[in-house]
């Protein structure tokens, strides 16, 4: 297993399906169904909704992109994924396929051998994610070992050391690094040993929660880069959880937009980007900051709702220009539009395309 | 006139001494001389990577830090020679805002504070009337609700409201100049432009001089004048944002502006660029400190330190590949000098017509 070179992995149905990356290769396999998703924080002063009723479906070799605002629940949603929720936050509701297999159900023992041999996380900050007193080497070991599948045996020593050469090697960074302690490399060298561990048992989903946010541009783009080389060589998925739409634009597929724990709209970079179709996905495009014409600075005004006193019907309704009379009454539905995209606002029912 | 903040050739170094002796150097600002001037306020961007010494730089100018080589000058007068009285004056026409709008407030104290502690240590106000009427103007100022602010905890405001009252706080002092150290780096892009916009107000409309230290060059571009792009301590090209921006001249602004990730699909990255080599201490680079990643290499960029050459009027870079030019005065911000004069004559017609 672990010796098998990444680049060996191929996929097996070539039925891809239409995308705007080059080189890109998704195929119609549905890699990750997330049904219904909802965790809950049970606090003294009510339930907290930090992610309500979300579905999506990843297809493999995809890049998805969850945006969304601090607090949106975008981070909420991929702890849960992972089955990392910490009390009092839990999941409520849902299923969350991969593999055929729904991850909210297996047992705790099942789940830790699921992590990194199935889905790995490069967690947000991963500078601080690493043991400051322990080589480098022996972090990745940890993880392979730990989480090491069902009736695999341990790898050998030499096995080992060829395997974290080979990784350290991937994602562009020096042999010796293995021996080194994490005080001394940089924060863009940091990041991509965490990288390197969460590609250490070919996962077939990369979840990357602000892979770059602590980095400058340059070593920001060198990181996003090296990880999209790293997916396509592992025919794997990916999850880019952010609020960088620049970011977005540049590395993902698709993209779905969180809001107040909701995922409000979903659809291919392209097309969300010429054509956005929820009033706050409008506005989060209108408000970047462009390079090429200086423009009036548009913010969204207002601020989103309190989760834990969320409106009767749309929570994005106080700070919506296009809102009538249905939107604080009802919680709009997920309304599919065809092509991948869907929308959850009041102004596209009667759209519906199956 | 003597203009209002100096550095003169300004070094500034850490490291190298110490007990064992002979520890590596590093060289956080190499020889960079700029004015602020008064009259003529404007937005000035210090830009770079962490390391590059853009913090340092708005240390040194702030006074926090002393530098190694050169001299700084406050109203023409050095500053390590100022009286205490003088001293006190700087402090409070030198404003600094921070990165982090969550460290910089006591949790146990309501945002009142902030505001009430300036006025009382400069003796700004003679009655409480005065200083409730100055908190709100400063507050009206930079967007906020005073009722909806005052008398509430850090904690029940949101990042963008913080760092507005962060504003708020250096505007009730009427500094010269303000020195904001990333200010939006860790504030939801929807509640960016407001903070800039505050910030952009207070230079247009209160006539105070900003320098905007970021790594965001689409911000930088939004919001200043003049830009300097910083690398490992040396000022590798300055110049009006209208004339970098569009059309950056020194290899490593132009690896900058091409990393940006553009909120644009259709226009994605080229190949991945090399990566920085960390482990050459900068004492031991003889030639250009960027030569090593630099996709225009020469054989003379390793062993010639390259000068500030001039492009155009209001553009400079300090790279070989411009040798032929002209090479420009040590100050970068004379580069600048042009745009301010156009910006002096806009304040002027600006404050006629509202005569």
């Amino acid at each position: 297993m672990v010796e098998s070179t990444i680049e060996e992995t191929r996929l097996s149905t070539e039925q891809a399906i239409r995308t705007y990356r080059t080189g890109a290769r998704i195929t119609d396999v549905d890699a990750l169904v997330v049904d219904g998703l909802s965790v809950y924080y049970e606090t003294e002063s009510g339930t907290v909704k930090a992610c309500d009723d979300v579905s999506f479906t990843l297809k493999q070799g995809e890049r998805f992109a969850l945006v969304g605002e601090s607090g949106s629940g975008k981070t909420t949603l991929a702890m849960a994924l992972m089955r990392l929720t910490r009390p009092p936050g839990h999941i409520a509701r849902g299923s969350v396929i991969l593999n055929n297999r729904d991850l909210v159900k297996l047992t705790d023992d099942e789940m830790r051998r699921t992590r990194l041999s199935e889905l790995a996380l490069v967690p947000q900050g991963a500078m601080n994610s690493l043991n400051p007193v322990m080589r480098i080497e022996n972090q990745i070991i940890d993880g392979i070992l730990d989480h090491l599948p069902d009736g695999e045996d341990a790898p050998t020593k030499d096995q080992l050391d060829r395997t974290i050469r080979d990784l350290l090697n991937r994602v562009g960074l020096r042999p010796e690094v293995a021996r080194m302690f994490p005080h001394e490399l940089s924060g863009g060298m940091k990041q991509r040993v965490a990288m390197a561990i969460g590609i250490s048992l070919r996962p077939s989903l990369i979840i990357a929660d602000e892979p770059t946010s602590a980095l400058d541009v340059v070593v920001q783009r060198q990181i996003m880069q090296t990880l999209g080389r790293l997916q396509e060589g592992l025919d794997a998925s990916i999850m880019l959880v952010g609020h960088d739409m620049g970011l977005v634009a540049q590395f993902a597929d698709t993209i779905g937009v969180m809001y107040a724990g909701k995922l409000v709209e979903v659809g291919p970079v392209e097309e969300v980007f010429s054509d956005p179709k929820h009033p706050y996905t409008k506005l989060l495009i209108q408000s970047l900051p462009s390079l090429r014409e200086k423009k009036e600075f548009v913010g969204i005004p207002g601020l989103p709702p309190q989760l834990i006193h969320l409106p009767v019907g749309c929570s994005f309704e106080e700070r919506c220009p296009s809102r009538f009379d249905r939107c604080p009454v009802t919680i709009p539905e997920k309304i599919e539009l065809g092509g991948r995209r869907s929308v959850a606002c009041h102004l596209y029912e009667g759209e519906t395309v199956s | 006139m003597s203009a209002f903040l100096e550095l003169d050739h300004v070094t500034k170094t850490f490291g190298g001494g110490g007990l064992f002796g002979g520890g590596s150097v590093t060289v956080a600002v190499d020889d960079v001389s700029l004015t602020i001037d008064e009259s003529e306020p404007s937005i000035t961007t210090v830009a770079g990577e962490s390391g590059s010494g853009k913090t340092t730089l708005a240390r040194l100018l702030l006074g926090s830090t002393v530098p190694s080589g050169g001299r700084m000058l406050y109203r023409g007068k050095d500053f390590t020679r100022l009286t205490r009285r003088e001293r006190r004056t700087f402090r409070r026409e030198v404003q600094p805002i921070f990165q982090d709008p969550f460290e910089s407030y006591n949790p146990f104290y309501k945002v009142d504070h902030v505001l009430d502690a300036p006025i009382k240590n400069f003796k700004l106000a003679s009655s409480s009337a005065e200083k409730a009427r100055m908190i709100e103007d400063a507050l009206e100022m930079v967007g906020l609700v005073p009722e909806e602010t005052l008398g509430r905890f850090p904690h029940q405001l949101s990042g963008g409201q913080r760092q507005r009252v962060m504003v708020a706080r250096a505007l009730l002092l009427k500094p010269r100049v303000i020195l904001a150290d990333e200010p939006v780096s860790m504030v939801d892009a929807s509640l960016r432009a407001t903070i800039l916009d505050s910030i952009r107000r207070l230079n247009r409309e209160l006539g105070i001089s900003v320098v905007y230290i970021t790594h965001d060059l689409t911000t930088a571009y939004q919001i200043s004048d003049n830009i300097m792009v910083m690398y490992r301590g040396t000022v590798v090209e300055a110049g009006t944002v209208d004339a970098v921006i569009p059309s950056p001249q020194h290899p490593y602004t132009q690896l900058l502006i091409e990393s940006i990730p553009q909120p644009d699909p259709k226009n994605r990255w080229g190949s991945e660029p090399p990566q920085q080599n960390w482990e050459i201490t900068d004492i031991k680079i003889t030639g250009c400190k960027f030569a090593d990643r630099c996709p225009a290499v020469m054989d003379r960029c390793h062993t010639v330190r390259p000068s500030q050459y001039l492009i155009g009027k209001q553009q400079l870079a300090t790279c070989l590949l411009h040798e032929d030019k002209g090479v420009a005065d040590p100050d970068v911000t004379r580069t600048f000098q042009t745009e301010q004069q156009a910006i002096a004559a806009a304040a002027a017609n600006f404050a006629a017509s509202n005569v």
